[in-house]
C-alpha cells in the first residue's frame, strides 16, 4: 500500500479517492465554542477500507458529517478542504457484463465510465488495478481533477451525493421510513437520481440489491418493522449501494446489533467492497472490529487524529500511548488471561480540553512538553514512516530518549495502575 | 503480558492448568426452574392467549465472592432473569431461594427486605439516575430506606464513604453534582454506589459497561471485581460480550432465546465450547489474534439465521433451525442437562440426554486454589461450608468432582 | 511519574464551591431572564400582581360610589371616564384586578392540583385504577362548560365567585390530567423509576419525588394555561350575570356595560379597559408558557448563531 501523507499532490496515476486537508469544525454553543475537529487530514485510496476509531468526543462522527456536508448550525466548518477524485472520463460506452448479472448503474454521461470487460473477471483488487492502469493509459488531458466537496453548489452536491458517496448513519435502523416498504425506499432513491430508469428496471435493480445484501427477494414488500435488526441494517446497506457509489461512509453500523449479526454484516460489507472496489470509511468505537476489517486505521482523540497505521502495524506496535491503552481495553478471547488496565480517567469534555496534548492528563508517559505544545501528526520513526503518530515521544526535539516500545507502554500503564490502587487504599 | 506476581490484594486470579476443586460456600441466591411468560395485550374474549416466552426453565446459583456471567444476545432472556432475580418481575413459575429459603411475599415490606440483600445495577448510566436529583439524594434514599443512616451526619459520613469506595474522589465535590454534570463512567459509579448503599450481599449487574466508552470500561469492571473480593459480594454479570465474561467471571452461563444452553467455568466454556450456539458466539466475536496472512481476519460462521420469535418459538431446542448439527429429536423436546466434566455442562443431544438431578442445579467450584501466594477462593473465610457432594450418573468420567 | 489527575479534573466547567441549589437557581434565573418571551410575560404578570396587591391600598375611594358625571369620557378627574351611574371606571378596573386575578389564580391552581393527582396516579398505577380514572377524566372532558355553568348557576342558590370557581375547576382539570397521564406512562418505564423501585421506595414517594419533578415544566405550562382559561371563563360567566354582580371585577364590568348598552352609547372607555386588561394578561401568561417550552426542551432553544463567516462558502473553488 502506498504511503499516505496528508496533502500529497495527486498525479494522473494516483489511486487516491479522497483527500481531507486540515478540516476544522466548531460548534457554537451558548456556553462557548467547542472545537469538534482540529486540523484533521487524512486520505483514502480507491477500494480501501479506512477505519476511524475513537470514543465520545473524538470527532469521528463529526468528520463523517463534515465530509458529506450534513452538518447543521451551530456546527460550522471553519477551515479545510475535502478533495474528491472522480473517475476520469472516457469515451467508453457502457457495456453489460454477461457473466455477472450485476450492472453498474450509469451515472452522469459526462463523468464516471461503466465497467469494461476486464472488470467482469477477477476480484475487485484486480479491477482496481485495471482501473488505475486505465487511467495511466489515458492521455495527459484526462488527468482527474479533484473536486472540493465543500465547495460544490447545491445542485452539484445533489448529483454527487449517493452516486459517488453514500452514508450509512448511526442507528441506521431508525433511518428507514416506517410507512414505506423497503422496495419502495430503494426505488425511491433510484427514481430521484436516475429519472431515466423505467419502473421495471428500478424493480430489477431493487431485487438485485436485496440479493446482494442477502435479503430474500420476497421481502421486497416488507415494512421495516417486519424486519429484524440485522435485516434492517442490510436494507440500509442495499439503499446505500443503489447507485454503486465509489465511497461509502458507515457510522457505527453494527453497534446496536448482536455479535453474530454484527459478524455477518461485517463479512457482507467486506465482500461488497472487494467485489465492487468501493472504498469504505468505517467509523466505530470498537477497535477490535477495525483490526479485522480495515486496511488502515486512524485513531482519533478529542478532535484530532493521534495515530494512523495499517491494522497489522497497529496491532504489532502501537505508537501512541492512547492507541496502546485502547488496544489493551479489549479483553482477549483466546490469548493468555492478562491483567488489563484500560486507560485511567475519561475522554475530555470538549468544552474544556487540556492544554497541549489533549491526552496528557491520562497518559502514563506524559512529560513536560506534553502540557505545553500540541503534537503534530508526523512519521513515527525512520523505519516506519507510513505509521503516523501525534506524540512528542517521537519528536527528537522534545524527547531525547528512546522511542518507547510496547513493553514500555505496558510497564508504565501497569505501574500507573498499581499506584492508583495504592492511592485508593489510603 | 502474563501475570507474574499477584499482589495479595490483587483482584485478578491466576489460572493454571491443574484445576483443583475446593469446597464452595453455600449459594446466597439461587434461581430454580424460573420461567417467565409475558402475556400480550390482545382483544380476545376467549381462546388461547399469546405470550412471549421470555425465559424457560432457567436455574442458576450465585456464591459469595464469585461472579457468574450470563451471556447471550438480545432475546436470550438474560435481562428477564436479572429482573426476576431483582424481583422487579414476578416469575411465572419457579422459585428463588435466598440463603436457602424461598422468597415469598409481594407486599412492600417483603420486597424492601429483599432489596436490602439483592441490588441491581442498570445498563444505561444516562437514564438510571434521575436527572432532577443530585448525587446526595440518590445515595441517601437507600441509606434511609434500609436503616443504614438515621441522622444527617451519619448520612453524610456514609455517603462520603460510599463515594470513596467507588473511587469518586474527592467525594465532597461529587456529593453535590447532578447527573448531567458527570461523565458516563462517573454516573455508572454513582449507580454502583447507590446499589452498595443498601449493603447487599448480591449485586446483579445488567450489562454495566456496554454503554460506556471503551477505555473506561475496564476501570468500572475492575471496580466491580475489587468490590466482589473485598466484600465477598455475589455478582451476576450480564453481558453480550463473551470476552469480557472471560475476563470478569469465574463461571459463565450461555442463554439462547430464553433457554440455558451451556454453562461452567468461564475458561472451559470459552476455550472448549460444546454447544453449537456457544461455538457460533465465539467464532463471531471479534478476535484480533486471528488475523490471517492477508492481514485480515475472515470468518465463516457455522450457522446462519436469526434469533427466533419468542411468541412462537421453535419447539424443543430453540436453536435447532440454525444448528448445523440438528437432529430430528432436537425439534421434539429440549435436551436435559449433560455433564461434560470439570463442572462444564450443556443442554445438547450431541452429548446425550443426561439424567439431571433436579435438586442439584449448581455450578461447580473449579477454581484453583493454587496461586503464587496461595490465595484462593476457599480461603476467604467460609470454613464452615460443607464439602460438595458427588452425585449423579455413574457413567460420568471418574475425574469429575462434580455434582451431577 | 505522577498519577494522572483525572479524578480531580471534573468534566463540568462549573466549580463546586457553590452549593448545587444556588447553582441551579442561578442557572434557572439566567435562563428565564435571557429568554425574552419569558421576561416579557413575567413583566406583564408582575405588573398586574402589583396592581392587584397595591392598587386598592393606594386608591382608597369606593369604586361603587356614584357621581354626577354620567357616562363621561376620560378626563382629568376620571382617568378612564365614568359609567352609567357615574362610577369611576379606572377605580373599578384597579379594584377589579384583585378579584379577577385572585379568582383566576386560585381556580387555576385547584384545577391543576386535581389534574396532577389524577393524571399521575392513573399513569403510574395502571390497571384498574388507571381505567377508572381515565373514564372519569374522559367524562369530564366532554362535559360542555358553558351549558353546564348556566344550568348549575340556575340551580344553585348561591351566586358568586364560589359557584363560578367551582364550575371552572370542574371543566378545567381534565385536559391536563390526560396530558400528565400519558407523560407519566412514558416516565414509568424509565430506568431511574425502576431503580427507585429496586431500592425499595414507596409508590407515593416515587410519584411525587421522582416522576413529578421531571414533569414540572409540563405542570407549569398547564397551570398557566388553566389560569388563562379560568380568567376567561370567569369573565364570560360573570358577563352572563351568573356571578355576583354586586362585586367589582372585570367580568361584572362587562355585565354592567352590556346591560347598559355601553357600545350603543359610544362609551368605549367602559368596555375597553377591562377587555384590554384581560387580553394583555392573557398574552403575558401565554408568553411565559412559550418560554417554558423553550426552557424545558433544549432543542427549541435558539443558540446564538455563529459569528464567523462560513469560510467554506466564501473560499474560491480550487478545482
Amino acid at each position: 500500500m502506498t504511503s499516505i501523507r496528508p496533502g500529497e499532490d495527486s498525479t494522473a496515476t494516483t489511486n487516491k479517492l479522497l483527500e481531507i486537508n486540515n478540516i476544522s469544525v466548531d460548534y457554537y454553543a451558548a456556553s462557548g465554542t467547542v472545537h469538534a475537529l482540529n486540523d484533521v487530514s487524512i486520505s483514502l485510496e480507491r477500494g480501501k477500507i479506512l477505519g476511524l476509531a475513537g470514543e465520545s468526543g473524538s470527532g469521528k462522527s463529526t468528520l463523517a458529517y463534515a465530509i458529506t456536508r450534513l452538518l447543521h448550525p451551530p456546527a460550522v466548518i471553519t477551515g479545510g478542504e475535502v478533495l474528491y477524485y472522480p473517475r476520469s472520463s472516457g469515451g467508453r460506452e457502457q457495456q453489460r457484463t454477461p457473466r455477472r448479472a450485476i450492472t453498474r448503474v450509469p451515472t452522469r454521461p459526462d463523468t464516471t465510465p461503466a465497467p469494461t470487460d476486464a472488470e467482469s473477471a477477477g476480484d475487485g483488487n484486480q479491477r482496481g488495478r485495471e482501473r488505475s492502469g486505465y487511467q495511466a493509459q489515458n492521455s495527459p488531458g484526462d488527468i482527474t481533477e479533484p473536486v472540493d466537496i465543500l465547495q460544490l453548489t447545491a445542485a452539484q452536491l445533489r448529483t454527487f451525493r449517493w452516486s459517488e458517496l453514500a452514508i450509512v448513519f448511526q442507528s441506521a435502523m431508525n433511518a428507514l421510513n416506517p410507512v414505506l416498504n423497503i422496495g419502495a425506499q430503494i426505488t425511491d432513491v433510484l427514481r430521484t437520481h436516475r429519472p431515466s430508469m423505467g419502473a421495471d428496471s428500478r424493480r430489477q435493480r431493487a431485487l438485485e440489491l436485496l440479493r446482494l445484501v442477502g435479503i430474500a427477494p420476497d421481502r421486497i414488500r416488507s415494512y421495516p418493522h417486519e424486519l429484524s435488526g440485522g435485516m434492517r441494517q442490510r436494507a440500509i446497506i442495499a439503499i446505500a449501494l443503489a447507485l454503486a457509489p465509489e465511497l461509502i461512509i458507515m457510522d457505527e453500523p453494527t453497534t446496536a446489533l448482536d455479535v453474530v449479526v454484527q459478524r455477518e454484516i461485517l463479512e457482507l460489507v467486506r465482500a461488497l467492497c472487494r467485489e465492487f472496489g468501493m472504498a469504505l470509511i468505517f467509523i466505530t468505537h470498537d477497535l477490535s472490529l477495525l483490526l479485522e476489517i480495515a486496511d488502515e486505521i486512524a485513531i482519533m482523540y478529542a478532535g484530532r487524529i493521534v495515530e494512523t497505521a495499517t491494522n497489522q502495524e497497529l496491532l504489532r506496535q502501537p505508537r501512541h500511548p492512547y492507541s496502546y491503552g485502547l488496544l489493551n481495553s479489549f479483553p482477549s478471547l483466546h490469548g493468555p488471561r492478562r491483567k488489563m488496565t484500560g486507560i485511567p480517567g475519561s475522554p475530555p469534555d470538549l468544552r474544556a480540553v487540556p492544554a497541549g496534548c489533549a491526552f496528557h492528563p491520562r497518559c502514563p508517559m506524559a512529560f513536560e512538553a506534553c502540557s505545553r505544545s500540541i503534537p503534530m501528526l508526523r512519521a513515527s520513526t525512520a523505519e516506519t514512516p507510513e505509521q503516523l503518530v501525534a506524540c512528542h515521544l517521537y519528536d527528537p526535539r522534545f524527547n531525547s530518549g528512546e522511542i518507547p516500545t510496547s513493553e514500555d507502554f505496558a510497564a508504565k500503564y501497569e505501574a500507573n495502575f498499581e499506584a492508583m490502587i495504592g492511592k485508593r487504599r489510603e | 503480558m502474563n501475570i507474574e506476581n499477584m499482589g495479595a490484594n490483587s483482584p485478578f486470579i491466576a489460572l493454571n492448568d491443574d484445576a483443583v476443586s475446593i469446597p464452595l460456600p453455600p449459594a446466597v441466591l439461587e434461581a430454580i426452574h424460573l420461567r417467565k411468560y409475558f402475556p400480550l395485550r390482545q382483544f380476545k374474549l376467549s381462546g388461547p392467549r399469546k405470550v412471549v416466552h421470555a425465559a424457560e426453565d432457567t436455574s442458576l446459583a450465585l456464591y459469595p465472592g464469585r461472579a457468574l456471567a450470563l451471556v447471550g444476545e438480545s432475546g436470550s432472556g438474560k435481562t428477564t432473569m436479572a429482573r426476576m432475580l431483582a424481583r422487579l418481575y414476578e416469575p411465572t413459575s419457579g422459585t428463588i431461594l435466598f440463603r436457602g429459603e424461598p422468597v415469598k411475599g409481594n407486599g412492600r415490606n417483603a420486597l424492601k427486605d429483599y432489596h436490602h440483600h439483592v441490588q441491581l445495577v442498570f445498563q444505561d448510566p444516562f437514564s438510571s439516575l434521575n436527572p432532577v436529583h443530585d448525587v446526595r439524594y440518590h445515595l441517601k434514599r437507600p441509606l434511609r430506606l434500609h436503616g443504614h443512616a438515621r441522622t444527617a451526619t451519619e448520612e453524610t459520613e456514609e455517603i462520603l464513604a460510599l463515594l470513596n469506595r467507588v473511587s469518586l474522589s474527592p467525594a465532597e465535590q461529587f456529593i453535590r453534582k447532578f447527573p448531567h454534570q458527570l461523565s458516563g463512567g462517573q454516573r455508572q459509579r454513582v449507580a454502583i454506589a447507590r446499589a452498595l448503599a443498601a449493603k447487599p450481599e448480591v449485586l446483579l449487574a445488567d450489562e454495566p459497561v456496554s454503554m460506556l466508552d471503551v477505555s473506561i470500561r475496564l476501570d468500572v469492571l475492575n471496580l466491580l471485581l475489587r468490590l466482589k473480593d473485598e466484600e465477598q459480594l455475589a455478582l451476576l454479570f450480564i453481558t453480550h460480550d463473551i470476552a469480557s465474561a472471560r475476563y470478569f467471571a469465574e463461571d459463565t452461563l450461555v442463554m439462547y432465546a430464553g433457554q440455558t444452553v451451556e454453562g461452567g467455568p468461564s475458561e472451559e466454556v470459552i476455550q472448549r465450547p460444546r454447544h453449537p450456539y456457544t461455538q457460533l458466539l465465539i467464532s463471531a466475536a471479534p478476535d484480533p489474534d486471528r488475523l490471517g496472512p492477508d492481514g485480515k481476519g475472515s470468518v465463516t460462521l457455522p450457522a446462519r439465521g436469526e434469533i427466533p420469535s419468542l411468541i412462537n418459538p421453535p419447539g424443543g431446542c430453540r436453536f435447532h433451525p440454525r444448528c448445523p448439527h440438528a437432529m430430528p429429536v432436537c425439534s421434539e423436546r429440549f435436551p436435559k442437562r449433560t455433564e461434560l466434566g470439570g463442572g462444564h455442562w450443556a443442554h445438547c443431544f450431541l452429548y446425550g440426554d443426561g439424567e439431571a438431578n433436579p435438586a442439584s442445579y449448581k455450578p461447580i467450584a473449579v477454581t484453583p486454589s493454587r496461586s503464587s501466594e496461595g490465595r484462593g477462593k476457599g480461603e476467604s473465610g467460609n470454613h464452615a461450608s460443607p464439602e460438595v457432594e458427588i452425585q449423579g450418573n455413574a457413567a460420568l468420567p471418574s475425574d469429575v468432582s462434580a455434582e451431577g | 511519574m505522577s498519577i494522572p489527575s483525572f479524578e480531580v479534573n471534573l468534566p463540568s466547567s462549573e466549580t463546586s464551591e457553590f452549593s448545587s441549589q444556588v447553582h441551579r437557581l442561578r442557572d434557572m434565573w439566567r435562563l428565564v431572564t435571557l429568554n425574552r418571551k419569558v421576561a416579557f410575560g413575567l413583566g406583564i404578570l408582575v405588573f398586574f400582581v402589583l396592581v392587584a396587591i397595591f392598587g386598592p391600598i393606594i386608591l382608597t375611594k369606593d369604586p361603587n360610589a356614584f357621581s354626577p358625571d354620567i357616562l363621561s369620557p376620560p378626563s382629568a378627574t376620571h382617568w378612564l371616564g365614568t359609567t352609567q351611574t357615574g362610577q369611576d371606571v379606572f377605580l373599578q378596573v384597579v379594584v377589579g384586578t384583585r378579584v379577577s386575578l385572585l379568582l383566576g389564580f386560585i381556580t387555576g391552581l385547584v384545577a391543576t392540583i386535581i389534574s396532577v393527582v389524577v393524571g399521575l396516579a392513573g399513569g403510574y398505577f395502571g390497571g384498574v385504577i388507571d381505567d377508572v380514572l381515565s373514564m372519569v377524566t374522559n367524562v369530564f372532558l366532554v362535559l360542555p362548560g358553558l351549558p353546564l355553568a348556566i344550568v348549575l348557576a340556575a340551580f344553585l342558590p348561591y351566586k358568586g365567585p364560589l359557584t363560578i370557581g367551582f364550575v371552572t375547576v370542574i371543566t378545567g382539570w381534565s385536559w391536563g390530567a390526560r396530558v400528565l397521564r400519558s407523560q407519566t406512562l412514558s416516565m414509568r418505564s424509565r430506568e431511574f423509576v425502576e431503580a427507585s423501585k429496586a431500592s425499595g421506595e414507596s409508590s407515593m414517594r416515587i410519584i411525587f419525588f421522582e416522576i413529578l419533578p421531571n414533569e414540572i415544566a409540563i405542570v407549569a405550562a398547564e397551570l398557566l394555561g388553566t389560569i388563562i382559561y379560568a380568567i376567561l371563563a370567569e369573565t364570560g360567566l360573570e358577563y352572563l350575570g351568573l356571578g355576583d354582580v354586586t362585586t367589582v371585577s372585570w367580568g361584572t364590568m362587562f355585565y354592567w356595560a352590556g346591560n347598559n348598552d355601553a357600545i350603543l352609547l359610544g362609551a368605549w372607555w367602559w368596555i375597553l379597559p377591562p377587555g384590554l386588561c384581560i387580553a394583555v394578561l392573557g398574552a403575558g401568561l401565554a408568553f411565559i408558557n412559550f418560554g417554558i417550552d423553550e426552557i424545558a426542551n433544549p432543542r427549541l432553544r435558539k443558540e446564538p448563531g455563529p459569528k464567523v463567516d462560513k469560510i467554506s462558502k466564501t473560499r474560491e473553488v480550487a478545482a
